[in-house]
């Protein structure tokens, strides 16, 4: 049995009148040690469905339907307290914006200490010994010295590090990563996603990275899951849903990658933009922005599916044409 | 028409209707404004004609209690005037200083706000440091020592015709800076917008950018401040009237209802000074309810210091 | 060197606003009431009268009075009490204990109620006791102070007679202060008026550390806290309410303004023998030196408070952005 198996998770935003469904039915899984990466534009649903594993939905949303299976144990079910002792211990989170994630009022040292002491039997002298070589393992600079210092006296880069450093702190075995490097600087975005790669295959620890950057996710992960508009539209193992892509939806995001082999090529937008979530249109929600559409993808929303391991949520997925992008430099 | 019923149908709407408080607030600030408005119909006596005054029906009890006389619904003050006229007459006072106070202050700080917000500069800059010097200043304090310093100047027979006019100047040129920073936010994050540009670029006129797209963006956060601000323009007014500084004895507003009943409040004539509190902390406090429902409804992005 | 450059507009800005201050307080003394009056009476002709004035200079040009003014104010002289015939200054400053027992009476019970309150409120927004303090608060800050304390004297004093309703009580004098802090009788007098002076700002301060600490809750790093496993009461009382502090202090240090204009108030309606009742009573009297000395005064609490918020904010908090500089 895999890790940790996401089954049927329904999400749903109450507001006033109406409740907005955030996301419908999503099935995934993560074997130990696996690298699964979940794309799509924002609003797709990827941060929901990373955010509610750990139960950390922003309010009011709320987990409907479904269950989060880690270890055979269902999250969702879990009280106050025995979630607590699963976040940041046994599955830990990387977000976005490292400008925002550390405490400004607090000390680098502080907010490493007190996330051991929330989970081990530990003083605060092994807490700080452990931080420190922590700090050394993502490679920050004169670490000790770092321990004192406070978030705004360190660079965005050196930031997203101690993040890092704290994700590992307790020796997790899942590290959700929500955009970890699209706050920061394009050269320092491979410095980070290098180190995380190296630091989760030398402590077998199992990803997974939420991105829009198709050439993250491929470079890193090893199967990959594309939602739009609150569902999984595509899902398979990296390679060949990236050189193969099945559904319409990826296929677009893959065509509208640059393409550094030819300079001066158009980018391929795919038209339109995601729906709102109080205006998703019937049928399949892709439909509008479809180059395939026709009446009958407004009749049905379509199962994800397919013969081997890449599924597809898609009615024409034999009638598109399939194409090979080794020349697309991916 | 339609723009009747389309705002009749609205989200707006509903959420109000589903508000017990909200709908009750409404109907006493409602009717208290009617009556306020039309008290000279109301008011079984004119407490302004002296010649309608018996100083032999002083301190009156209400009707309801043993001593009260069917004359006087709600008795009478140490002058022998009925205290439901008086009453009725003063929150015509207490509203009319309010409502002017706050008009004022919305139109200075609009227009410092959107001159700001638009010119930026020097200009900007000026009227910012300005704005917070005079928040740190206390209103209150400001309106005291002014109102003050003119009652000492005038005296306080000339002072006491003039009372209304420096209640509203007083009460209505302190409060800008509120209104002044929330509209220069908000032309500051309109400014910039395409459909600014497009305004600017088919020839229009700043002024006219300004009052015809920039101003209407503002017009929730104004909405919102102004509730707020005609209450606590009201609890200014009673405060300095309270002080001896507002309304006379002989043009009473609530405040200064009050002031003059508080004294005989320890020999038993408890209705001087209880019910003139009473419609005063009910017309604010139903004012401030609908501005904290308007608040979380409208929700708009309100200057924070 | 940054914070230098700020510290040094800001000085620069107190002192301007003292001087705009001190304008005032000039022009109102030239304007408002005469001292030859006051000197002289009705009955000296009108030559005497000029001769006088220029002996006194008050026909000097404006900027030279002015100047004068301002040079005897540094020194800390503010003319003569018409009413005490003593040192206008020295007549504040005797007054001026007992105004401040006032203020530390009512910041006390604002301290020790608003906070576990407002952070209350802000952890369990949904809950009926926030929603109860939340209506009480907004009935709090529709009743005007002066009705707060007339009615806590009708039902403490009158009826139930508790409480003293007014004056000040039994002082003693400890270390050159004389204070009622020392004696019980000086505090039971202290109750009543310190109360209904908290019970204007309090309402006001639940409020505003209910709305930070809601904000607070709302950002990532409290998100992050939340992720990490932490307990709680670590997340809420460290991560959370440590943010939530700074903000809250400086509307509070702005806020000492506010109260002092309320104390006016309160020791109109308990007879508190403080600088506000001081005060009216001199603006009854056109008693223009104790006047113009109160508004200076006022006006030095209000800008050394503010500057010093601003200033000890500004050094706690280095990720504040100062002002004028540019990002």
């Amino acid at each position: 049995m895999a890790l940790l198996e996401v089954k049927g998770l329904e999400v749903e935003f109450p507001l006033g009148r109406k409740t907005l469904q955030a996301l419908h039915g999503v099935d995934f899984s993560l074997d130990r040690g696996e690298r699964l990466g979940i794309v799509g534009e924002s609003g797709a649903g990827k941060s929901v469905a990373a955010f509610s594993i750990l139960n950390l939905i922003s309010r009011p949303g709320r987990i409907s339907e479904g269950e989060v299976l880690f270890d055979g144990t269902d999250l969702t079910r879990l009280d106050d307290a025995a979630m607590r002792e699963i976040r940041g211990n046994k599955i830990s989170m990387i977000f976005q914006d490292p400008m925002m994630t550390l405490n400004p009022v607090l000390t680098i040292g502080t907010q490493m200490i007190e996330c051991l002491q929330a989970h081990r039997e530990i003083s605060k002298e092994d807490a700080r010994k452990i931080s420190i070589d922590k700090l050394k393992e993502v490679m920050i600079p004169s670490a000790e010295n770092r321990m004192e210092s406070y978030p705004h006296e360190l660079s965005g880069g050196m930031r997203q590090r101690v993040v890092i450093a704290i994700a590992l702190l307790t020796d997790p075995s899942i590290i959700i990563a929500d955009e970890p490097t699209t706050a920061l600087d394009v050269t320092i975005q491979a410095e980070i996603m290098v180190l995380m790669l190296a630091l989760c295959k030398n402590n077998n620890v199992g990803l997974i990275l939420i991105t829009h950057d198709l050439a993250v996710v491929s470079q890193v992960t090893e199967r990959i899951m594309v939602m739009y508009a609150g569902r999984v539209v595509e899902q398979g193992p990296t390679r060949e849903v990236i050189q193969n892509p099945g559904h319409p939806y990826t296929r677009g995001l893959i065509k509208a990658l640059p393409q550094e082999n030819i300079p001066g090529a158009r980018l391929n937008q795919i038209p339109g933009s995601m729906p709102s979530l109080d205006a998703i249109p019937a049928g399949c929600a892709f439909n509008p922005r479809c180059e395939f559409v026709d009446l009958e993808c407004h009749n049905a929303i379509p199962p994800l599916c397919g013969e081997g391991e890449q599924k597809i949520a898609c009615i024409h997925r034999d009638r598109i044409p399939r194409f090979n992008l080794s020349e697309k430099g991916i | 028409m339609s723009a009747f019923t389309t705002f009749f149908q609205s989200d707006f709407v509903f959420r109000f209707k589903r508000d017990k408080v909200a709908v009750i607030s409404l109907i006493v600030v409602v009717v208290l404004v009617l009556s306020a408005l039309f008290a000279p119909l109301i008011a079984p006596t004119n407490p302004y004609d002296l010649t309608t005054i018996d100083i032999m029906d002083s301190e009156i009890p209400p009707i309801w209690t043993e001593e009260g006389e069917d004359r006087f619904l709600l008795g009478t003050d140490p002058q022998g005037r009925d205290m439901l006229s008086t009453i009725l007459y003063g929150m015509r006072i207490s509203l009319t200083i309010g409502f002017f106070a706050v008009l004022l202050q919305a139109f200075l700080g609009v227009s410092i706000g959107l001159l700001s917000g638009y010119i930026g500069g020097r200009v900007d800059a000026f009227f910012m440091r300005l704005a917070d010097i005079q928040l740190s200043l206390s209103t209150l304090m400001v309106a005291i020592i002014a109102l003050a310093v003119f009652q000492a100047g005038f005296g306080a027979e000339l002072y006491s015709d003039l009372a209304i006019i420096m209640l509203v100047l007083v009460i209505g040129i302190a409060e800008w800076p509120q209104y002044a920073r929330t509209v220069r936010a908000s032309v500051l994050a309109e400014k910039h917008k395409e459909y600014v540009d497009a305004a600017r670029v088919i020839g229009m006129s700043r002024r006219r950018i300004m009052v015809r797209h920039i101003l209407p963006n503002t017009l929730s956060p104004i909405l919102v401040i102004s509730t707020i601000q005609v209450a606590n323009a009201i609890i200014s007014e009673a405060a300095l009237s309270f002080l001896g500084l507002g309304m006379p004895v002989n043009k009473p507003s609530l405040g200064s209802l009050i002031s003059s009943g508080f004294e005989f409040i320890f020999s038993g004539s408890w209705w001087i000074t209880v019910i003139p509190s009473i419609v005063l902390v009910a017309l604010i406090l139903s004012i401030n309810l609908l501005g904290d429902w308007l608040r979380d409804v409208l929700n708009p992005k309100l200057y924070k210091d | 060197m940054d914070y230098f450059y700020f510290a040094v507009r800001r000085l620069l800005q107190a002192l301007l606003v003292m001087f705009v201050i001190s304008l005032i307080g000039f022009s109102i003394q030239d304007n408002l009431g005469d001292p030859l009056r006051e000197l002289v009476g009705q009955s000296v002709s009108e030559a005497q009268r000029q001769e006088l004035r220029d002996r006194m200079g008050l026909n000097d040009p404006f900027l030279v009075q002015y100047g004068r003014f301002l040079a005897k104010a540094v020194q800390g002289d503010l003319g003569q009490s018409y009413f005490f015939k003593k040192p206008a200054l020295e007549v504040i400053a005797a007054k001026f204990p007992a105004t401040l027992e006032l203020v530390i009476g009512a910041t006390l019970i604002i301290i020790t109620f608003a906070v576990p309150l407002g952070v209350f409120c802000a952890i369990r927004p949904k809950s009926w006791f926030s929603k109860f303090v939340m209506g009480f608060s907004i009935v709090g800050i529709s009743v005007p102070v002066f009705l707060t304390a007339i009615f806590s004297i009708y039902l403490f004093s009158v009826e139930l007679g508790w409480m003293p309703s007014f004056g000040r009580g039994e002082t003693r004098n400890i270390l050159g202060w004389q204070s009622g802090f020392f004696t019980v009788d000086g505090l039971v007098h202290l109750i009543l008026p310190s109360i209904s002076l908290a019970s204007i700002m309090m309402p006001l301060f639940i409020r505003l550390i209910r709305s930070e600490m809601m904000e607070i809750l709302q950002m990532d790093y409290i998100r992050f806290a939340w992720a990490k496993g932490l307990y709680s009461k670590r997340v809420w009382f460290l991560h959370a309410f440590k943010n939530t502090l700074l903000p809250v202090i400086t509307v509070g240090g702005v806020q000492v303004g506010t109260m002092l204009a309320y104390t006016i108030l309160t020791e109109s309606v308990f007879q508190w023998p403080g600088m506000g009742f001081l005060f009216l009573e001199a603006v009854n009297r056109v008693d223009t030196p104790l006047i113009i000395a109160y508004i200076i005064v006022v006006g030095l609490i209000f800008v050394v408070t503010n500057t010093v918020v601003d200033l000890v904010y500004t050094w706690v908090n280095p990720t504040v952005k100062l002002v004028g500089q540019k990002s």
